[in-house]
Protein backbone atom coordinates (compact mmCIF):
# COMPACT_ATOMS: atom_id res chain seq x y z
CA UNK A 1 0.00 0.00 0.00
CA UNK A 2 1.20 3.48 -0.84
CA UNK A 3 1.70 5.41 2.33
CA UNK A 4 -0.67 8.32 2.84
CA UNK A 5 1.11 11.58 2.19
CA UNK A 6 0.63 14.86 3.89
CA UNK A 7 -1.19 16.22 0.86
CA UNK A 8 -3.66 13.36 1.24
CA UNK A 9 -4.38 14.56 4.72
CA UNK A 10 -4.69 18.24 3.89
CA UNK A 11 -6.44 17.01 0.76
CA UNK A 12 -6.12 19.00 -2.45
CA UNK A 13 -5.45 21.94 -0.21
CA UNK A 14 -9.19 22.04 0.57
CA UNK A 15 -8.46 21.63 4.25
CA UNK A 16 -5.61 24.13 4.24
CA UNK A 17 -7.76 26.60 2.31
CA UNK A 18 -10.66 26.32 4.75
CA UNK A 19 -8.27 26.55 7.67
CA UNK A 20 -6.62 29.71 6.39
CA UNK A 21 -9.79 31.30 5.05
CA UNK A 22 -12.60 29.98 7.22
CA UNK A 23 -16.07 30.57 5.77
CA UNK A 24 -18.91 32.03 7.85
CA UNK A 25 -16.49 32.83 10.61
CA UNK A 26 -18.34 35.88 11.97
CA UNK A 27 -20.14 35.13 15.21
CA UNK A 28 -23.92 35.53 14.89
CA UNK A 29 -25.09 37.72 17.74
CA UNK A 30 -28.66 36.48 18.30
CA UNK A 31 -28.73 32.91 17.04
CA UNK A 32 -31.77 30.62 17.27
CA UNK A 33 -29.54 27.66 18.05
CA UNK A 34 -25.97 27.11 19.20
CA UNK A 35 -23.63 24.13 19.25
CA UNK A 36 -20.28 24.07 21.04
CA UNK A 37 -17.72 21.37 21.74
CA UNK A 38 -14.26 21.25 23.29
CA UNK A 39 -11.57 18.58 23.24
CA UNK A 40 -9.79 19.16 26.56
CA UNK A 41 -6.84 16.98 25.56
CA UNK A 42 -5.63 19.16 22.70
CA UNK A 43 -7.57 22.35 23.34
CA UNK A 44 -9.54 22.21 20.09
CA UNK A 45 -12.81 24.14 20.25
CA UNK A 46 -15.71 24.59 17.87
CA UNK A 47 -18.58 27.06 18.16
CA UNK A 48 -21.60 27.21 15.83
CA UNK A 49 -24.46 29.71 15.78
CA UNK A 50 -27.48 29.03 13.56
CA UNK A 51 -30.35 31.19 12.32
CA UNK A 52 -33.37 29.10 11.24
CA UNK A 53 -36.57 30.15 9.45
CA UNK A 54 -40.18 29.17 10.25
CA UNK A 55 -39.72 25.87 8.35
CA UNK A 56 -36.83 24.92 10.61
CA UNK A 57 -34.41 25.46 7.75
CA UNK A 58 -30.92 26.88 8.39
CA UNK A 59 -30.62 30.37 6.89
CA UNK A 60 -27.27 31.50 8.23
CA UNK A 61 -24.36 29.98 10.17
CA UNK A 62 -21.53 31.36 12.24
CA UNK A 63 -18.66 28.95 12.86
CA UNK A 64 -15.49 29.56 14.89
CA UNK A 65 -12.92 26.80 15.20
CA UNK A 66 -9.94 27.07 17.54
CA UNK A 67 -6.93 24.75 17.42
CA UNK A 68 -5.52 22.56 14.69
CA UNK A 69 -6.00 22.92 10.95
CA UNK A 70 -8.29 19.92 10.66
CA UNK A 71 -10.69 21.10 13.34
CA UNK A 72 -10.78 24.65 12.00
CA UNK A 73 -11.33 23.41 8.44
CA UNK A 74 -14.11 21.05 9.46
CA UNK A 75 -15.92 23.88 11.24
CA UNK A 76 -15.72 25.95 8.07
CA UNK A 77 -16.74 23.06 5.80
CA UNK A 78 -19.73 22.22 7.99
CA UNK A 79 -20.82 25.85 8.11
CA UNK A 80 -21.20 25.76 4.31
CA UNK A 81 -22.68 22.28 4.17
CA UNK A 82 -25.57 22.82 6.54
CA UNK A 83 -27.01 26.02 5.09
CA UNK A 84 -30.41 25.21 3.57
CA UNK A 85 -30.83 21.99 5.55
CA UNK A 86 -33.54 21.53 8.16
CA UNK A 87 -32.43 20.93 11.74
CA UNK A 88 -33.29 17.25 11.40
CA UNK A 89 -31.27 17.05 8.21
CA UNK A 90 -28.32 18.74 9.91
CA UNK A 91 -28.46 16.14 12.62
CA UNK A 92 -28.74 13.21 10.16
CA UNK A 93 -25.97 14.64 7.97
CA UNK A 94 -23.60 15.10 10.92
CA UNK A 95 -24.35 11.63 12.22
CA UNK A 96 -23.76 10.07 8.78
CA UNK A 97 -20.47 11.98 8.51
CA UNK A 98 -19.33 10.75 11.94
CA UNK A 99 -20.26 7.18 11.03
CA UNK A 100 -18.08 7.27 7.91
CA UNK A 101 -15.21 8.91 9.82
CA UNK A 102 -15.32 6.15 12.38
CA UNK A 103 -15.57 3.33 9.83
CA UNK A 104 -12.68 1.61 8.14
CA UNK A 105 -14.32 1.81 4.76
CA UNK A 106 -11.96 4.05 2.83
CA UNK A 107 -13.86 4.42 -0.45
CA UNK A 108 -14.64 8.03 0.14
CA UNK A 109 -15.30 8.64 -3.55
CA UNK A 110 -18.65 6.88 -3.15
CA UNK A 111 -19.65 9.52 -0.69
CA UNK A 112 -18.20 12.49 -2.53
CA UNK A 113 -21.48 13.36 -4.24
CA UNK A 114 -23.53 13.01 -1.09
CA UNK A 115 -21.14 15.02 1.05
CA UNK A 116 -19.61 17.47 -1.44
CA UNK A 117 -16.54 19.44 -0.33
CA UNK A 118 -16.72 18.03 3.17
CA UNK A 119 -15.69 14.61 1.83
CA UNK A 120 -12.15 16.03 1.79
CA UNK A 121 -12.13 15.21 5.50
CA UNK A 122 -12.61 11.48 4.88
CA UNK A 123 -8.91 11.12 4.06
CA UNK A 124 -8.13 12.02 7.66
CA UNK A 125 -9.07 8.39 8.40
CA UNK A 126 -5.66 7.39 7.09
CA UNK A 127 -4.16 9.28 10.05
CA UNK A 128 -5.98 7.56 12.91
CA UNK A 129 -4.65 9.84 15.65
CA UNK A 130 -6.18 12.84 13.87
CA UNK A 131 -9.70 11.45 13.38
CA UNK A 132 -10.91 13.06 16.59
CA UNK A 133 -9.87 16.46 15.18
CA UNK A 134 -12.26 15.94 12.26
CA UNK A 135 -15.08 14.72 14.51
CA UNK A 136 -15.41 17.69 16.88
CA UNK A 137 -17.64 19.76 14.57
CA UNK A 138 -19.93 16.87 13.67
CA UNK A 139 -20.22 15.74 17.28
CA UNK A 140 -21.15 19.29 18.33
CA UNK A 141 -23.89 19.40 15.68
CA UNK A 142 -25.09 15.88 16.51
CA UNK A 143 -25.26 16.08 20.28
CA UNK A 144 -24.92 19.70 21.43
CA UNK A 145 -27.29 21.63 19.15
CA UNK A 146 -29.74 23.57 21.28
CA UNK B 1 32.97 10.77 26.16
CA UNK B 2 31.25 7.83 24.50
CA UNK B 3 31.23 7.26 20.74
CA UNK B 4 27.72 8.17 19.58
CA UNK B 5 27.94 5.93 16.51
CA UNK B 6 28.78 2.95 18.70
CA UNK B 7 25.87 3.84 21.00
CA UNK B 8 23.42 4.06 18.11
CA UNK B 9 24.41 0.60 16.91
CA UNK B 10 23.16 -0.83 20.20
CA UNK B 11 19.59 0.36 19.58
CA UNK B 12 17.96 -1.87 16.96
CA UNK B 13 14.91 0.40 16.50
CA UNK B 14 17.07 3.30 15.27
CA UNK B 15 17.61 1.33 12.06
CA UNK B 16 13.96 1.40 11.06
CA UNK B 17 12.21 3.75 8.73
CA UNK B 18 9.01 5.63 9.54
CA UNK B 19 6.88 6.81 6.62
CA UNK B 20 9.77 6.01 4.32
CA UNK B 21 12.23 8.17 6.27
CA UNK B 22 14.99 7.35 8.70
CA UNK B 23 13.53 7.38 12.23
CA UNK B 24 14.52 10.42 14.29
CA UNK B 25 13.30 9.63 17.78
CA UNK B 26 12.90 12.72 19.95
CA UNK B 27 10.17 11.69 22.37
CA UNK B 28 12.50 10.48 25.10
CA UNK B 29 10.76 12.35 27.90
CA UNK B 30 7.75 10.11 27.20
CA UNK B 31 9.73 6.88 26.93
CA UNK B 32 13.19 5.92 25.69
CA UNK B 33 14.28 3.25 23.22
CA UNK B 34 15.95 0.07 24.48
CA UNK B 35 19.48 -1.16 23.83
CA UNK B 36 19.96 -4.71 22.60
CA UNK B 37 21.30 -5.86 25.99
CA UNK B 38 18.02 -4.91 27.70
CA UNK B 39 15.90 -6.62 25.06
CA UNK B 40 18.07 -9.73 25.29
CA UNK B 41 17.88 -9.76 29.10
CA UNK B 42 14.09 -10.08 28.87
CA UNK B 43 14.34 -13.09 26.56
CA UNK B 44 17.17 -14.58 28.59
CA UNK B 45 15.04 -14.63 31.73
CA UNK B 46 12.07 -16.29 30.04
CA UNK B 47 14.22 -18.75 28.07
CA UNK B 48 16.70 -19.75 30.75
CA UNK B 49 15.67 -19.15 34.35
CA UNK B 50 11.99 -18.19 34.52
CA UNK B 51 10.83 -18.90 38.07
CA UNK B 52 9.17 -17.12 40.95
CA UNK B 53 11.42 -15.29 43.41
CA UNK B 54 11.92 -15.51 47.17
CA UNK B 55 10.36 -18.95 47.47
CA UNK B 56 11.18 -22.46 46.45
CA UNK B 57 14.56 -24.05 46.84
CA UNK B 58 14.97 -25.14 43.26
CA UNK B 59 17.79 -23.85 41.08
CA UNK B 60 15.73 -21.67 38.77
CA UNK B 61 14.10 -19.85 41.68
CA UNK B 62 17.47 -19.26 43.29
CA UNK B 63 18.92 -17.87 40.05
CA UNK B 64 15.91 -15.63 39.47
CA UNK B 65 16.02 -14.38 43.08
CA UNK B 66 19.75 -13.65 42.90
CA UNK B 67 19.42 -11.59 39.76
CA UNK B 68 16.25 -9.89 40.98
CA UNK B 69 17.97 -8.75 44.16
CA UNK B 70 21.17 -7.88 42.27
CA UNK B 71 19.08 -5.47 40.19
CA UNK B 72 17.86 -3.84 43.41
CA UNK B 73 21.49 -3.38 44.48
CA UNK B 74 22.36 -1.84 41.11
CA UNK B 75 19.48 0.63 41.12
CA UNK B 76 20.03 1.53 44.78
CA UNK B 77 23.71 2.25 44.22
CA UNK B 78 22.88 4.15 41.00
CA UNK B 79 21.13 6.76 43.17
CA UNK B 80 23.65 6.27 46.01
CA UNK B 81 21.08 5.00 48.52
CA UNK B 82 22.54 4.03 51.91
CA UNK B 83 21.12 0.54 51.52
CA UNK B 84 19.14 -1.40 48.94
CA UNK B 85 16.53 -1.99 51.66
CA UNK B 86 15.36 1.54 51.02
CA UNK B 87 14.46 0.80 47.39
CA UNK B 88 10.94 -0.45 46.63
CA UNK B 89 9.83 -1.72 43.23
CA UNK B 90 6.70 -0.18 41.73
CA UNK B 91 5.17 -0.16 38.26
CA UNK B 92 6.33 3.38 37.45
CA UNK B 93 6.98 6.82 38.95
CA UNK B 94 3.25 7.53 39.16
CA UNK B 95 2.70 4.46 41.30
CA UNK B 96 5.68 5.44 43.47
CA UNK B 97 4.07 8.82 44.11
CA UNK B 98 0.70 7.27 44.90
CA UNK B 99 2.47 4.89 47.24
CA UNK B 100 3.97 7.81 49.21
CA UNK B 101 0.58 9.52 49.25
CA UNK B 102 -1.13 6.44 50.76
CA UNK B 103 1.62 4.95 52.92
CA UNK B 104 3.14 8.14 54.31
CA UNK B 105 0.73 10.96 53.46
CA UNK B 106 -2.45 9.47 54.87
CA UNK B 107 -0.76 9.03 58.25
CA UNK B 108 1.15 12.32 58.39
CA UNK B 109 -0.99 14.95 56.69
CA UNK B 110 -3.88 16.37 58.72
CA UNK B 111 -6.35 19.24 58.55
CA UNK B 112 -4.62 22.60 58.17
CA UNK B 113 -1.31 21.09 57.05
CA UNK B 114 0.28 22.37 53.88
CA UNK B 115 1.80 20.54 50.93
CA UNK B 116 4.14 22.62 48.76
CA UNK B 117 4.53 21.92 45.04
CA UNK B 118 5.85 23.85 42.05
CA UNK B 119 3.72 25.15 39.15
CA UNK B 120 5.64 22.85 36.78
CA UNK B 121 4.67 19.48 38.25
CA UNK B 122 3.59 16.55 36.09
CA UNK B 123 0.00 15.49 36.87
CA UNK B 124 1.44 12.48 38.69
CA UNK B 125 3.02 14.75 41.33
CA UNK B 126 -0.06 16.96 41.53
CA UNK B 127 -3.28 14.94 41.37
CA UNK B 128 -2.44 12.52 44.25
CA UNK B 129 -1.71 15.48 46.55
CA UNK B 130 -4.93 17.20 45.50
CA UNK B 131 -6.79 14.02 46.45
CA UNK B 132 -5.01 13.73 49.78
CA UNK B 133 -5.50 17.42 50.58
CA UNK B 134 -9.23 17.10 49.89
CA UNK B 135 -9.55 13.99 52.09
CA UNK B 136 -7.58 15.52 54.95
CA UNK B 137 -8.58 19.16 54.78
CA UNK B 138 -4.99 20.09 53.96
CA UNK B 139 -3.88 22.92 51.68
CA UNK B 140 -1.68 22.87 48.57
CA UNK B 141 0.63 25.82 47.99
CA UNK B 142 2.80 26.53 44.97
CA UNK B 143 6.29 27.99 44.79
CA UNK B 144 6.58 30.93 42.44
CA UNK B 145 8.18 30.71 39.02
CA UNK B 146 9.65 33.31 36.67
CA UNK B 147 8.25 33.64 33.12
CA UNK B 148 11.32 31.72 31.92
CA UNK B 149 10.22 28.78 34.06
CA UNK B 150 12.77 29.05 36.89
CA UNK B 151 11.71 28.79 40.55
CA UNK B 152 11.89 32.11 42.35
CA UNK B 153 13.99 31.22 45.41
CA UNK B 154 13.75 34.72 46.86
CA UNK B 155 10.08 34.15 47.56
CA UNK B 156 10.26 30.71 49.17
CA UNK B 157 9.71 32.01 52.70
CA UNK B 158 6.17 33.13 51.95
CA UNK B 159 5.24 29.62 50.79
CA UNK B 160 7.24 27.20 52.95
CA UNK B 161 6.55 27.63 56.66
CA UNK B 162 5.66 25.95 59.92
CA UNK B 163 2.53 24.33 58.53
CA UNK B 164 4.41 22.74 55.63
CA UNK B 165 4.54 18.96 56.06
CA UNK B 166 5.76 18.01 52.60
CA UNK B 167 7.63 19.74 49.79
CA UNK B 168 7.31 17.70 46.59
CA UNK B 169 9.24 18.93 43.57
CA UNK B 170 10.23 17.67 40.14
CA UNK B 171 14.00 17.60 39.70
CA UNK B 172 13.57 18.25 35.98
CA UNK B 173 10.38 19.57 34.39
CA UNK B 174 9.11 17.31 31.61
CA UNK B 175 7.41 20.27 29.94
CA UNK B 176 10.11 22.97 30.21
CA UNK B 177 13.34 21.11 30.89
CA UNK B 178 14.01 23.26 33.98
CA UNK B 179 16.40 21.65 36.48
CA UNK B 180 15.32 22.63 39.99
CA UNK B 181 17.75 23.27 42.90
CA UNK B 182 16.64 20.24 44.91
CA UNK B 183 19.53 20.30 47.37
CA UNK B 184 18.69 23.80 48.51
CA UNK B 185 14.98 23.03 48.59
CA UNK B 186 15.68 19.96 50.75
CA UNK B 187 17.50 22.15 53.27
CA UNK B 188 14.65 24.63 53.41
CA UNK B 189 12.01 21.89 53.72
CA UNK B 190 13.90 20.21 56.53
CA UNK B 191 14.48 23.52 58.31
CA UNK B 192 10.71 23.73 58.92
CA UNK B 193 10.43 20.02 59.73
CA UNK B 194 8.81 19.04 56.42
CA UNK B 195 9.65 15.96 54.37
CA UNK B 196 11.14 16.47 50.92
CA UNK B 197 10.17 14.43 47.86
CA UNK B 198 12.00 14.54 44.53
CA UNK B 199 10.13 13.44 41.41
CA UNK B 200 13.11 12.09 39.48
CA UNK B 201 11.25 10.69 36.47
CA UNK B 202 13.08 13.10 34.12
CA UNK B 203 16.31 13.65 36.05
CA UNK B 204 17.48 10.20 37.18
CA UNK B 205 17.77 9.02 33.53
CA UNK B 206 19.80 12.05 32.48
CA UNK B 207 22.22 13.04 35.26
CA UNK B 208 24.04 11.48 38.20
CA UNK B 209 21.68 11.29 41.18
CA UNK B 210 22.82 11.10 44.79
CA UNK B 211 19.99 10.91 47.30
CA UNK B 212 22.36 11.45 50.21
CA UNK B 213 23.84 14.58 48.68
CA UNK B 214 20.39 15.93 47.79
CA UNK B 215 19.12 14.99 51.23
CA UNK B 216 15.69 13.91 50.02
CA UNK B 217 13.30 11.71 51.98
CA UNK B 218 11.67 10.27 48.87
CA UNK B 219 12.77 9.82 45.26
CA UNK B 220 10.47 8.45 42.55
CA UNK B 221 11.44 7.33 39.04
CA UNK B 222 10.59 4.99 36.14
CA UNK B 223 12.64 2.34 34.35
CA UNK B 224 11.24 2.89 30.87
CA UNK B 225 12.47 6.49 30.72
CA UNK B 226 16.06 5.27 31.22
CA UNK B 227 16.48 2.49 28.64
CA UNK B 228 14.66 -0.09 30.78
CA UNK B 229 11.40 -1.92 30.06
CA UNK B 230 7.94 -0.49 30.73
CA UNK B 231 6.11 -1.61 33.85
CA UNK B 232 8.95 -1.14 36.31
CA UNK B 233 9.53 1.87 38.53
CA UNK B 234 11.19 2.55 41.84
CA UNK B 235 10.65 4.40 45.07
CA UNK B 236 13.52 5.34 47.36
CA UNK B 237 12.61 6.23 50.93
CA UNK B 238 15.20 7.36 53.45
CA UNK B 239 15.43 4.58 56.07
CA UNK B 240 14.32 6.57 59.13
CA UNK B 241 11.14 7.54 57.30
CA UNK B 242 10.64 4.13 55.69
CA UNK B 243 10.67 2.45 59.09
CA UNK B 244 7.65 4.51 60.18
CA UNK B 245 5.59 3.58 57.12
CA UNK B 246 2.90 0.93 56.88
CA UNK B 247 2.26 -1.19 53.79
CA UNK B 248 -0.31 0.03 51.31
CA UNK B 249 -0.81 -3.29 49.55
CA UNK B 250 -1.07 -6.44 51.62
CA UNK B 251 -1.20 -10.15 50.80
CA UNK B 252 1.36 -12.75 49.85
CA UNK B 253 5.14 -12.25 49.77
CA UNK B 254 5.04 -9.21 52.11
CA UNK B 255 4.28 -11.16 55.30
CA UNK B 256 6.38 -12.81 57.98
CA UNK B 257 3.72 -14.85 59.73
CA UNK B 258 0.01 -15.22 59.09
CA UNK B 259 -2.67 -16.73 61.31
CA UNK B 260 -6.42 -16.86 60.68
CA UNK B 261 -6.70 -13.74 62.82
CA UNK B 262 -3.65 -11.63 62.07
CA UNK B 263 -0.44 -11.14 60.12
CA UNK B 264 2.98 -9.64 60.74
CA UNK B 265 5.07 -8.00 58.07
CA UNK B 266 8.21 -9.18 56.37
CA UNK B 267 11.43 -7.20 56.73
CA UNK B 268 12.21 -4.17 54.56
CA UNK B 269 11.81 -3.75 51.68
CA UNK B 270 9.72 -6.89 51.20
CA UNK B 271 6.90 -5.65 53.39
CA UNK B 272 6.04 -3.10 50.72
CA UNK B 273 6.03 -5.55 47.79
CA UNK B 274 3.10 -7.90 47.74
CA UNK B 275 2.42 -10.58 45.15
CA UNK B 276 4.71 -11.89 42.42
CA UNK B 277 6.80 -8.94 41.29
CA UNK B 278 7.68 -7.89 37.75
CA UNK B 279 10.73 -10.17 37.69
CA UNK B 280 11.81 -9.98 34.04
CA UNK B 281 11.50 -6.20 33.92
CA UNK B 282 13.31 -5.67 37.23
CA UNK B 283 16.26 -7.75 36.02
CA UNK B 284 16.29 -5.99 32.64
CA UNK B 285 16.07 -2.59 34.37
CA UNK B 286 19.27 -3.64 36.17
CA UNK B 287 20.87 -4.33 32.78
CA UNK B 288 19.83 -0.84 31.60
CA UNK B 289 21.56 0.56 34.70
CA UNK B 290 24.72 -1.39 33.78
CA UNK B 291 24.59 0.12 30.32
CA UNK B 292 24.16 3.68 31.64
CA UNK B 293 27.02 3.15 34.11
CA UNK B 294 29.18 1.99 31.23
CA UNK B 295 28.43 5.24 29.36
CA UNK B 296 28.93 7.21 32.58
CA UNK B 297 26.20 9.51 33.86
CA UNK B 298 28.50 12.53 33.74
CA UNK B 299 29.01 11.79 30.04
CA UNK B 300 25.27 11.33 29.50
CA UNK B 301 24.61 14.74 31.06
CA UNK B 302 27.42 16.41 29.09
CA UNK B 303 26.21 14.88 25.81
CA UNK B 304 22.70 16.23 26.40
CA UNK B 305 23.89 19.58 27.69
CA UNK B 306 25.96 20.09 24.58
CA UNK B 307 23.19 18.85 22.27
CA UNK B 308 20.65 21.15 23.97
CA UNK B 309 23.01 24.11 23.62
CA UNK B 310 23.35 23.30 19.92
CA UNK B 311 19.58 22.86 19.54
CA UNK B 312 18.78 26.18 21.25
CA UNK B 313 21.25 27.86 18.92
CA UNK B 314 19.77 26.17 15.84
CA UNK B 315 16.26 27.06 17.02
CA UNK B 316 17.07 30.77 16.73
CA UNK B 317 16.11 30.60 13.06
CA UNK B 318 12.82 28.89 13.99
CA UNK B 319 12.18 31.53 16.64
CA UNK B 320 12.68 34.26 14.07
CA UNK B 321 9.81 32.61 12.16
CA UNK B 322 7.41 33.27 15.03
CA UNK B 323 7.95 30.16 17.15
CA UNK B 324 8.19 30.54 20.93
CA UNK B 325 10.68 28.34 22.81
CA UNK B 326 9.90 27.83 26.50
CA UNK B 327 12.12 27.19 29.50
CA UNK B 328 15.49 28.46 30.75
CA UNK B 329 18.04 29.66 28.17
CA UNK B 330 20.94 28.66 30.42
CA UNK B 331 21.72 25.02 29.57
CA UNK B 332 23.21 24.49 33.02
CA UNK B 333 19.67 24.95 34.36
CA UNK B 334 18.02 22.87 31.69
CA UNK B 335 17.84 19.26 30.57
CA UNK B 336 17.55 17.96 27.02
CA UNK B 337 14.00 19.14 26.44
CA UNK B 338 12.90 21.79 23.93
CA UNK B 339 9.26 22.81 24.26
CA UNK B 340 7.99 25.16 21.59
CA UNK B 341 4.90 26.58 19.96
CA UNK B 342 4.19 28.28 16.64
CA UNK B 343 1.65 31.02 17.12
CA UNK B 344 -0.31 30.15 13.98
CA UNK B 345 0.32 26.42 13.45
CA UNK B 346 -1.18 24.04 15.98
CA UNK B 347 1.26 21.55 17.60
CA UNK B 348 -0.77 18.60 16.31
CA UNK B 349 -0.40 19.81 12.74
CA UNK B 350 3.35 20.24 13.30
CA UNK B 351 3.49 16.76 14.87
CA UNK B 352 1.76 15.15 11.89
CA UNK B 353 4.05 16.96 9.46
CA UNK B 354 7.19 15.90 11.35
CA UNK B 355 5.93 12.31 11.57
CA UNK B 356 5.80 12.26 7.78
CA UNK B 357 9.51 13.09 7.92
CA UNK B 358 10.13 10.22 10.33
CA UNK B 359 10.60 12.60 13.28
CA UNK B 360 8.87 11.57 16.51
CA UNK B 361 8.10 14.42 18.90
CA UNK B 362 5.40 14.84 21.54
CA UNK B 363 2.53 17.27 21.10
CA UNK B 364 -0.08 18.14 23.70
CA UNK B 365 -0.15 19.27 27.31
CA UNK B 366 2.60 16.83 28.47
CA UNK B 367 0.52 15.88 31.51
CA UNK B 368 1.14 19.39 32.83
CA UNK B 369 -2.19 21.02 31.89
CA UNK B 370 -2.09 23.85 34.47
CA UNK B 371 1.45 24.82 33.41
CA UNK B 372 0.68 24.83 29.69
CA UNK B 373 -2.50 26.82 30.40
CA UNK B 374 -0.48 29.36 32.39
CA UNK B 375 1.37 30.13 29.15
CA UNK B 376 -2.01 30.83 27.54
CA UNK B 377 -1.84 27.60 25.52
CA UNK B 378 -3.59 24.25 25.45
CA UNK B 379 -0.71 22.37 23.84
CA UNK B 380 2.93 22.70 22.87
CA UNK B 381 5.32 20.63 20.77
CA UNK B 382 8.26 19.03 22.57
CA UNK B 383 11.48 17.46 21.35
CA UNK B 384 13.43 15.59 24.04
CA UNK B 385 16.88 14.02 23.69
CA UNK B 386 18.79 11.05 24.99
CA UNK B 387 22.12 9.30 24.59
CA UNK B 388 21.57 8.34 20.93
CA UNK B 389 20.46 11.72 19.55
CA UNK B 390 22.86 13.60 17.30
CA UNK B 391 23.44 17.11 15.99
CA UNK B 392 22.48 15.86 12.52
CA UNK B 393 19.09 14.89 13.95
CA UNK B 394 18.68 18.36 15.46
CA UNK B 395 19.42 19.80 12.01
CA UNK B 396 16.80 17.47 10.53
CA UNK B 397 14.27 18.65 13.12
CA UNK B 398 14.97 22.33 12.46
CA UNK B 399 14.77 21.93 8.69
CA UNK B 400 11.54 19.94 8.93
CA UNK B 401 10.03 22.57 11.25
CA UNK B 402 10.85 25.34 8.80
CA UNK B 403 9.32 23.26 5.98
CA UNK B 404 6.20 22.68 8.12
CA UNK B 405 5.79 26.42 8.75
CA UNK B 406 6.09 27.06 5.02
CA UNK B 407 3.58 24.28 4.25
CA UNK B 408 0.91 25.54 6.60
CA UNK B 409 1.48 29.21 5.91
CA UNK B 410 2.10 29.24 2.17
CA UNK B 411 -0.68 31.36 0.73
CA UNK B 412 0.09 30.57 -2.92
CA UNK B 413 -2.20 27.55 -2.71
CA UNK B 414 -5.29 29.55 -1.84
CA UNK B 415 -8.22 29.02 -4.11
Amino acid sequence: MIRPSLDDLYRDKVILDHCRNPRNSNELKSPDLKADAVNPFCGDEIHFQLLVDSHDSVQAVGAQGVGCAINRASGSLFSEAIIGKTINEVSDFSRAFSRIMESHDLHESEYARQFGAISALFRVREFPVRIKCALLASSALTTNLR
Amino acid sequence: MFDINEVRKEFPILGRKVNGKQLTYMDNAATTQKPRCVIEALTDYYENYNANVHRGVHTLSVEATDRFEAAREKVASFINAETSKSLIWTRNASESLNFVMHSWGAKNISAGDEIVLTPMEHHSNLVPWQQLARQRGALIKYLEMTPEGILDLDRLDSVIGERTKLVSVTHMSNALGTINPVRKLAEIAHSVGAKFLVDGAQSVPHMATDVQEIGCDFLTFSGHKMLGPTGIGALYVQMDTLETMEPYYTGGEMVLEVTYEDASWAALPMKFETGTPNIADVISFGVAIDYLNQLGMANVREHERSLTEYALHRFEVVESEGVDVFGPRDVDLRGGIISFNAKDVHPHDLGTFLDQEGIAIRTGHHCAMPLVKSFGLSATARASFYVYNTREEVDRLVEALLAALRYFRNDSTQS
